[in-house]
C-alpha cells in the first residue's frame, strides 16, 4: 500500500544504470495509436531502449513512424518478435485483448516479461504507485483500465490514513478519445476498476461510473473518487496522503492534478482530478490513454530496474 | 385513428424528484393504480438506471431490485420496463431485472454514443425482453447525426428507438424533425418513442408534434413527477391525445385519479417551472442536475443558477453530476486550477446556444 518503497528502489537503481550505461532492451507489440504513443515515451528512457516495434499491418502508420525514428518495424506480429535476432527483455502488448490471450502464453514460454495494456485481464492488475513492488517478479502485468490508474491511487491514499468502507469513481473522457474496444466492452470498464478500487485500493466496497463527453472541442479526462471514510478519521492527515499520492503519480503523468482541494463533508471526502496527456503522439485531451502508456513505461522501467539489480547482486 | 404505447416513467424518472428515496409502499401504491388506469408499461428503477444509487447520484432508500420486485407483485395488465444507463449498470443488473419480472429495458446513452448500448440492447433480446434504445440530449444532436444514432440502436436489436428530451430543451418542430429524421432511415418494424420534459412548459405539445411526426411510443409521468420541472404528465397526455383522436388504452378518469389522489400526496414538491427548470431547457443542460445544483449551492454558500450556468459552458452530459460538486466547490474558491478568463459570463442567448445545438 506504499509507494515509496518502488521510488527508493528506482533512486538506486537510477545510478546503477548511469554507472553501467545499459539500458533493458523492450519491444512494442501494437502499432494502432496507444503503441504509438508508447513508442514516443520509450525512446525518452534512460531505462529502456526500444529495439523493435512490431505490427500485422505492413500498412500501418505506426510501422513507418518507427522506421523513421530508426527503430526496427515489422509486420510479421509476434512471430517475428519470438525470432527476432535484436534481444528484449520486456514486451509492451498494445494490441487487444483476443490479440493479448493469445500472446501471452507464447511470450512467457519465451522467457519475455510482458505489460499488458489491453483489457485482457491475464496477470496481476498493477498501479505502478501502489502495488508494483509486490509484483516485479510476474511474468506479466495487467494495467486495469485508464479510470483504474487515475483513481486507484487516491483511495489507496485514503485507505493508507483511515478505513474505507466504499470508494467510488466517475470517469468522463472525449468521446474521441474512446476507442471501438472500450465501447463494445463498457461492462468491463466498471467491473475490473470496482474491482481494482478494492483489491488494489483498499476499499471494502468500491463502484466505478464511466461517462463518455463529445463535446467539441473535446473534453480532458477528469475523475471524481468519493471515498467514505472511517469513524474519527484524521481528515489533515487525508488530504496531505492525498496530495502527496498526487505528487507520486505525477512524477510518471504529469499532466495528473488536483482541480480542487479535496472536500470533506458528510462523514466522506471528494476529490476531483484532471488529466492532461502529454501529447506524445496522442492528443492532450486524451489524459484517458496517456497515463496509461505512461503507466507502462512507468511498470517496464520498474521491471528493467528489478531485474538489473537482480543481475549486480 | 392513431394509437401510441404510453410508457409512465413516475417511479423511474419520479426517483429524481424524490431524491432516489422511494418506499415500497409508494411504489406498489402507485404501480398498482397505474395498472388499474390501463397504462400499458410503468418503469422502475433508480433515476438514473438499474445501478444507479451512488454518492453521484444519490443512494437509494431501498434496494432497487425491492422496489421492482414490488411493482411486479401488484401489476395485473400492465407490464413492467427499466432503464439501464451503459458506464452505470452492468449486464449483470438487467439480467437481475429481467429475473424480478421486468419484460423492457431503455438503455440510454447520449445521443452521439450509441455505440455503447449494443451489449446490453443484445442481452435484452437474448433474455426476451423488449429492447428499446433511448438517445438522451437529444436537443444535442441534429436531426441526421440522431438518426445514424438510431440506427446504430436498431442495427443492436432494438425496437423501438427513443427522442428523449433529457433538458426539456426541444421545441415542437425540433422534436418533430427528430423523429421524421429517424423514420426516414429506420426499418418499418422498429417504432420511435418521445421523451419530453417541462423544463419549456412543452413537454404535451412536443409529445403530440412527435406523435403527427411518426412517434407511436410517448412517455409520461404522473403528476409530471421527474427531473427538472418535470415529465409531460401522463394524466395530461391521456387528456390531451383523447381530444386529438390518438388512443392511448388509459382510462383518462382513471389517469386523473391517480394523479390527483395517490402521486400528489407522496410529491415532495409540485413540479414547476422555476428559475432554474426553466435555465435548464433554456440552456439545454440535463434535466435531472436541478437537485443536485441546489444541494450543491446550499453546500458551498454558491449561486445555484452560476452553477448551472458552468455546467452549462463545460458541456457536461447526463451521468456528469459530479461535475456539479467540482463547479461548486470552485465557485466557493476552493479550486486549483488557472483561473479559466471571463469568470461570471452572463445567461446571454449567446451563452445559452452555445450549449444548446452542435447545429449551429
Amino acid at each position: 500500500m506504499d509507494g515509496n518503497g518502488e521510488t527508493d528502489t528506482g533512486f538506486v537503481a537510477d545510478l546503477e544504470v548511469n554507472l553501467t550505461g545499459t539500458r533493458q532492451p523492450c519491444m512494442v507489440l501494437g502499432t494502432g495509436n496507444i503503441g504509438t504513443d508508447l513508442m514516443a515515451k520509450l525512446l525518452r528512457s534512460d531505462v529502456l531502449e526500444l529495439s523493435a516495434v512490431v505490427g500485422i499491418d505492413p500498412a500501418s502508420p505506426g510501422l513507418a513512424r518507427a522506421r523513421e525514428a530508426g527503430i526496427e518495424a515489422s509486420a510479421s506480429g509476434i512471430d517475428w518478435l519470438l525470432g527476432a535476432a535484436s534481444p528484449a527483455t520486456i514486451v509492451f502488448d498494445a494490441t487487444s485483448a483476443a490479440a493479448h490471450r493469445d500472446h501471452a502464453p507464447r511470450l512467457a514460454a519465451a522467457g519475455l516479461r510482458s505489460v499488458d495494456l489491453t483489457p485482457a485481464q491475464l496477470g496481476p492488475s498493477v498501479v505502478p504507485v501502489v502495488n508494483l513492488g509486490d509484483h516485479l517478479d510476474a511474468p506479466e502485468i495487467n494495467l486495469i483500465t485508464c479510470g483504474g490508474q487515475a483513481t486507484i491511487p487516491i483511495v489507496a491514499a485514503v485507505a493508507r490514513v483511515t478505513d474505507v468502507p466504499y470508494a467510488e469513481m466517475i470517469s468522463a473522457v472525449a468521446s474521441l478519445s474512446a476507442g471501438p474496444g472500450t465501447r463494445a466492452n463498457i461492462d468491463e470498464f466498471t467491473r475490473a476498476t470496482a474491482r481494482g478500487l478494492e483489491e488494489i485500493g483498499g476499499a471494502a466496497r468500491g463502484k466505478a461510473i464511466i461517462v463518455l463527453n463529445p463535446a467539441d472541442p473535446p473534453i480532458l479526462m477528469r475523475n471524481t473518487v468519493y471515498c467514505t471514510l472511517g469513524a474519527g478519521a484524521d481528515q489533515a492527515a487525508v488530504a496531505a496522503s492525498i496530495t502527496a499520492m498526487v505528487a507520486e503519480v505525477a512524477t510518471y503523468v504529469p499532466g495528473y492534478r488536483l482541480t480542487t482541494e479535496p472536500v470533506f463533508d458528510d462523514g466522506r471526502v471528494s476529490v476531483f482530478l484532471e488529466v492532461t496527456g502529454a501529447g506524445d503522439f496522442l492528443p492532450p485531451y486524451a489524459g484517458n490513454l496517456d497515463i496509461m502508456t505512461a503507466a507502462a513505461v512507468r511498470v517496464g522501467e520498474e521491471l528493467a530496474r528489478a531485474g538489473l539489480l537482480e543481475g549486480v547482486a | 385513428m392513431s394509437r401510441i404505447t404510453v410508457v409512465d416513467s413516475t417511479l423511474r424518472d419520479g426517483s429524481h424528484a424524490k431524491r432516489h428515496r422511494l418506499t415500497v409502499e409508494q411504489v406498489r401504491a402507485v404501480a398498482g393504480a397505474l395498472d388499474g388506469a390501463g397504462v400499458p408499461w410503468i418503469e422502475v428503477s433508480h433515476g438514473d438506471g438499474l445501478g444507479g444509487s451512488s454518492l453521484n447520484y444519490g443512494l437509494s432508500l431501498v434496494d432497487e431490485r425491492e422496489l421492482i420486485a414490488a411493482a411486479a407483485d401488484v401489476l395485473t395488465t400492465s407490464r413492467l420496463a427499466v432503464l439501464l444507463l451503459p458506464g452505470i449498470g452492468t449486464k449483470d443488473d438487467l439480467t437481475r431485472a429481467r429475473d424480478l419480472g421486468a419484460a423492457l429495458v431503455r438503455v440510454a446513452t447520449h445521443c452521439t454514443e450509441a455505440d455503447i448500448a449494443p451489449q446490453h440492447l443484445g442481452l435484452a433480446r437474448d433474455l426476451g425482453m423488449t429492447a428499446v434504445g433511448f438517445l438522451m440530449m437529444a436537443h444535442l444532436a441534429p436531426p441526421e447525426a440522431l438518426a445514424e444514432q438510431a440506427r446504430i440502436m436498431a442495427d443492436a436489436g432494438a425496437e423501438v428507438v427513443y427522442v428523449t428530451d433529457s433538458a426539456g430543451a426541444l421545441l415542437p418542430a425540433r422534436a418533430a424533425e427528430r423523429v421524421e429524421a429517424l423514420r426516414a432511415v429506420l426499418p418499418a418494424e422498429v417504432e420511435i418513442g418521445f421523451h419530453g420534459h417541462m423544463n419549456l412548459d412543452l413537454g404535451v405539445a412536443n409529445s403530440i408534434a412527435a406523435v403527427r411526426a411518426g412517434a407511436t411510443w410517448v412517455d409520461g409521468a404522473t403528476c409530471g413527477m421527474g427531473a427538472g420541472a418535470g415529465n409531460t404528465p401522463t394524466e395530461v397526455l391521456a387528456a390531451v391525445c383523447d381530444l386529438e383522436g390518438i388512443e392511448t388504452g388509459i382510462d383518462t378518469f382513471a389517469a386523473m385519479d391517480v394523479a390527483e389522489d395517490v402521486v400528489r400526496p407522496i410529491l415532495d414538491r409540485l413540479p414547476f417551472v422555476g428559475r432554474s427548470s426553466l435555465l435548464l431547457g433554456y440552456c439545454g443542460v440535463y434535466g435531472s442536475f436541478l437537485l443536485h445544483a441546489e444541494q450543491a449551492a446550499k453546500r458551498f454558500g454558491v449561486s445555484e443558477k452560476e452553477i448551472l450556468l458552468e455546467v452549462g459552458r463545460r458541456k457536461a452530459v447526463g451521468g456528469q453530476e459530479d461535475m456539479i460538486v467540482e463547479v461548486g466547490a470552485e465557485l466557493a474558491g476552493l479550486g486549483l486550477r488557472q483561473p479559466r478568463g471571463t469568470g461570471g459570463v452572463p445567461p446571454t442567448s449567446a451563452a445559452g446556444a452555445a450549449t444548446h445545438s452542435r447545429e449551429a
